[in-house]
C-alpha cells in the first residue's frame, strides 16, 4: 500500500518533467529555419495550396496556440502526422519499436550478465589478471565512439572473415518476417516453431548488440568494482568475516547485496545512453528502428517524427528511471518512501 | 576543501611557496601512475594541435587524384581518402579542431553552468526549487538525442556543436556548484565578507565561487572526453561540421560511405585518434579526481 502511494507520488511529480520535455521539443522544432511546408509541397506547388497546407498542419496560428493544439492532440493520442511516411507519426513509432527493443533489450541484458560478475570479480581479486582485463574493458568501453567500434566490428567479422551478415537489417533480404506477435523476429521466429528466421534473426543481432553491449558495460563494470571494493572494505564485511562465516557467503550475501544498489541506479543512465546510442547503431547496420527512424526525420526536417521521437525517448527514459527508483526503495530498507 | 576552508586555523596559514606546492603535485602524479600516462596524452594532443602545420607532412586539403584512396604506404602512413587527401595530415589538422570545439564546449558548459549553480545555491528558497526543477527537465532527456534536436534546431556547423555539445553538460555542472556552494555559504569566510559591508555580487562571485571551483576544474577533464565523443558523434551523422572538414567524426562519416569497398584506413585512424584522446582526458580526470578524493586514496 505504501509502496503504491509511493509510486504514484513519484508519478505525479514526473508531470512538469514530462510537459517540460514536450515543451523543449515542441520548441526545438519550431526555431528551425525554414518551412517544413515549403519543403513537403514541392518547389511546383501554388501559393494557395501552401498556405492551406500551412492551416492544415495548425502552422499559420501563432506558437502558444499551436503548442496548446499540440498538447491536447498528444492527449488523445494523436502525434501528427509524418511528412516523409505520409503516416500518422503514432503508428509509424509503433511500427519501429519492437526492433530497436529487441536490440536494445538483448544489448542491455548481455552487459549486466558479464559486466556485474567482472565487477565483482575485478573486486575480490584485485590487481589479478581478471581485474586487469575488466580495467581494459572499462577504458576501451566509454574512450572509443559507438560507431567506430560498429564499424570496425562489421569490417572484421563480415569484411573480412565473412562470419556474421553485413550492413543488412534485421534479416537478409529474400526473408520475410515471422507472424507478428510482438514484433521481436527472434521471440516472433521461435513462437511461429521456425528456426531458420530465428537463426537468421539472431544471426542479424549479434554485431549491434555486442557493440551496443561493450560500450554499455564499461560502466557498469566500473561502478560494480568500485561499490564492492567499499563494501568489502566495510566495518560489516570485517564484522562478518571475524564470525568466521565462509568468504563466499560473505562476499555474495553481504557484500554484494549492498554493492548492487548504485549500479541500479547507473544501469537506468546507461540505458538512457544506449536509447542516444541507437541512433548511431541503426544508421550503420541499417536497423529499421526508432533510431534510424529519427535520423531520416531529421534529414527531411521531418517535425512531427522528430517531435513524436524525442517525446517518446524522454518518456521512456523517465519511466526506466521510475522503475528503477521502485526497485531500488524496494530493496534498499534505508530508502524512505 | 570548502569544509577545511571554514576552520578558522585556515585563515592563519600561510600560502607555501611555489616550490612546495610543485614538489607536492609532483608527488602526488608519481603515486597516481595512470593520471601521468593520461596527463602524457594530453600535452602530446595540446601539442599536435598546436603545430598541426609543421608536423602534417600534406596539407590536408590538397586534392590529389593521382592517389585517390591509397590504402598506407611509405608515401601516406595513414593511407589516403577518395579525394587523395593524406589521412595522417587529416587526423592532425583533426587534433586541433576537435581539441577546439570540446575546449569551447566545456568552458562554455562551466561557464553557464557554474553562474547558474552558484546562484541558485546562493539565493535559495523558490529560485533555488525552480532552477533545479529546470535542470532536472533538460537532464530527462537521452543525452545524444537532446544534442540531436538541438543541432536539428539550428542547423549544421562548427558553433552547433559547440552549442549542443555544451547545453547537455549545463545541468550537471549546475548541480555540482551547487553542492559545494551549499556549505560555502555558510561558512565563515563568506559571513566576514557580508560583515564588512559586500554586496551580494561581490561576495558570491569573489569570495565564494573561486573558493568551489576546483572540483568543478576536475570535472571539466572528464567532461572533455564527453565533449569529444558527442562532437564526433554530430559531425558522423551530418549535423556537426561540414563533410569535407578535417574533424574525426567527420573522417569517419567518411570512411563509411566507402565501407564496402573495404577502405579501412580512412575511418580505423580517426576513429583511434578519438579513442586515444578521450583515453587521455578519462585518465587525467579519474586521476585528479582520485588524489582530490581521500577517501579514495
Amino acid at each position: 500500500m505504501r509502496m503504491l502511494r509511493y509510486i504514484l507520488r513519484r508519478l505525479l511529480f514526473l508531470v512538469p518533467v514530462v510537459l517540460g520535455s514536450i515543451f523543449i521539443a515542441f520548441l526545438l522544432t519550431r526555431v528551425v529555419p525554414g518551412n517544413p511546408i515549403e519543403r513537403v509541397a514541392g518547389p511546383y506547388a501554388s501559393e494557395e495550396r501552401v498556405l492551406e497546407m500551412k492551416a492544415e498542419a495548425n502552422l499559420d496560428k501563432p506558437i502558444p496556440q499551436q503548442f496548446l493544439i499540440y498538447v491536447n492532440d498528444l492527449l488523445h493520442g494523436d502525434m501528427g502526422m509524418s511528412y516523409t511516411t505520409a503516416q500518422p507519426v503514432g503508428k509509424d513509432l509503433k511500427e519501429r519499436f519492437p526492433a530497436s527493443f529487441e536490440l536494445v533489450m538483448f544489448a542491455i541484458g548481455l552487459a549486466i550478465v558479464l559486466a556485474i560478475p567482472l565487477g565483482v570479480v575485478s573486486a575480490v581479486k584485485r590487481g589479478s589478471w581478471i581485474d586487469h582485463v575488466a580495467r581494459v574493458i572499462a577504458v576501451a568501453g566509454v574512450s572509443a565512439p559507438i560507431f567506430w567500434i560498429a564499424m570496425v566490428l562489421l569490417s572484421i567479422f563480415y569484411g573480412k572473415l565473412g562470419w556474421l551478415p553485413g550492413s543488412q537489417g534485421r534479416l537478409p533480404i529474400i526473408m520475410s518476417p515471422p507472424p507478428h506477435v510482438t514484433g521481436m523476429y527472434t521471440i516472433d521466429a521461435l513462437l511461429a516453431g521456425d528456426p531458420v528466421t530465428f537463426k537468421e534473426a539472431l544471426r542479424a543481432l549479434i554485431l549491434p548488440v555486442l557493440t551496443l553491449a561493450l560500450v554499455s558495460m564499461a560502466p557498469i563494470a566500473r561502478m560494480t568494482r568500485a561499490t564492492m571494493i567499499d563494501a568489502l572494505d566495510s566495518d560489516y564485511v570485517r564484522t562478518a568475516t571475524s564470525l568466521g562465516i565462509p568468504r563466499r557467503t560473505v562476499v555474495m550475501k553481504h557484500a554484494f547485496k549492498n554493492a548492487i544498489i548504485p549500479v541500479l541506479t547507473l544501469i537506468a543512465g546507461v540505458i538512457g545512453y544506449a536509447i542516444g546510442g541507437e541512433v548511431l547503431i541503426e544508421l550503420i547496420f541499417s536497423w529499421p528502428g526508432l533510431g534510424l527512424y529519427s535520423y531520416n526525420a531529421i534529414m527531411s526536417a521531418d517535425f512531427p517524427a522528430v517531435q513524436g521521437f524525442i517525446i517518446l525517448a524522454t518518456c521512456l527514459y523517465i519511466l526506466i528511471y521510475l522503475i528503477v527508483d521502485v526497485i531500488t526503495a524496494l530493496l534498499d530498507p534505508r530508502v524512505e518512501y | 576543501m570548502s569544509a577545511t576552508a571554514a576552520q578558522p586555523e585556515a585563515t592563519y596559514a600561510l600560502r607555501p611557496p611555489f616550490s612546495e606546492r610543485w614538489r607536492q603535485g609532483m608527488r602526488a602524479l608519481r603515486a597516481n601512475p595512470t593520471a601521468v600516462v593520461g596527463l602524457v596524452i594530453v600535452v602530446a594532443l595540446v601539442l599536435i594541435a598546436i603545430f598541426a602545420p609543421v608536423i602534417a607532412p600534406y596539407d590536408p586539403q590538397k586534392l590529389d587524384m593521382e592517389v585517390v584512396s591509397q590504402p598506407p604506404s611509405s608515401a601516406h602512413w595513414f593511407g589516403t581518402d577518395q579525394f587523395g587527401r593524406d589521412v595522417l595530415s587529416l587526423v592532425i589538422w583533426g587534433a586541433r579542431l576537435d581539441l577546439f570545439i570540446a575546449l569551447s564546449a566545456v568552458i562554455l558548459s562551466m561557464v553557464v553552468g557554474t553562474v547558474i549553480g552558484a546562484v541558485s545555491a546562493y539565493a535559495g528558497g523558490m529560485t533555488d526549487e525552480i532552477t533545479m526543477r529546470t535542470m532536472d527537465i533538460l537532464q530527462a532527456f537521452p543525452r545524444f538525442i537532446f544534442a540531436m534536436g538541438i543541432a536539428f534546431a539550428i542547423g549544421p556547423g562548427i558553433g552547433t556543436v559547440v552549442i549542443a555539445t555544451s547545453v547537455l553538460n549545463i545541468p550537471g555542472y549546475a548541480r555540482l556548484m551547487r553542492s559545494v556552494m551549499l556549505p560555502a555559504r555558510k561558512s565563515q569566510y563568506a559571513a566576514a565578507a557580508t560583515s564588512v559591508g559586500g554586496s551580494h555580487t561581490n561576495v558570491l562571485f569573489r569570495h565564494l565561487v573561486p573558493n568551489c571551483l576546483v572540483p568543478i576544474f576536475v570535472n571539466s577533464t572528464l567532461q572533455f572526453g564527453w565533449a569529444i565523443l558527442e562532437a564526433a558523434g554530430l559531425s558522423f551523422i551530418g549535423l556537426g561540421v561540414e563533410s569535407s572538414a578535417a574533424e574525426w567524426g567527420a573522417l569517419i562519416q567518411l570512411g563509411f560511405q566507402d565501407f564496402n569497398a573495404g577502405h579501412w584506413w580512412i575511418y580505423t585512424f580517426p576513429g583511434l585518434a578519438i579513442a586515444v584522446a578521450v583515453l587521455g582526458f578519462n585518465l587525467l580526470g579519474d586521476g585528479l579526481q582520485d588524489m582530490l578524493d581521500p577517501r579514495r586514496q
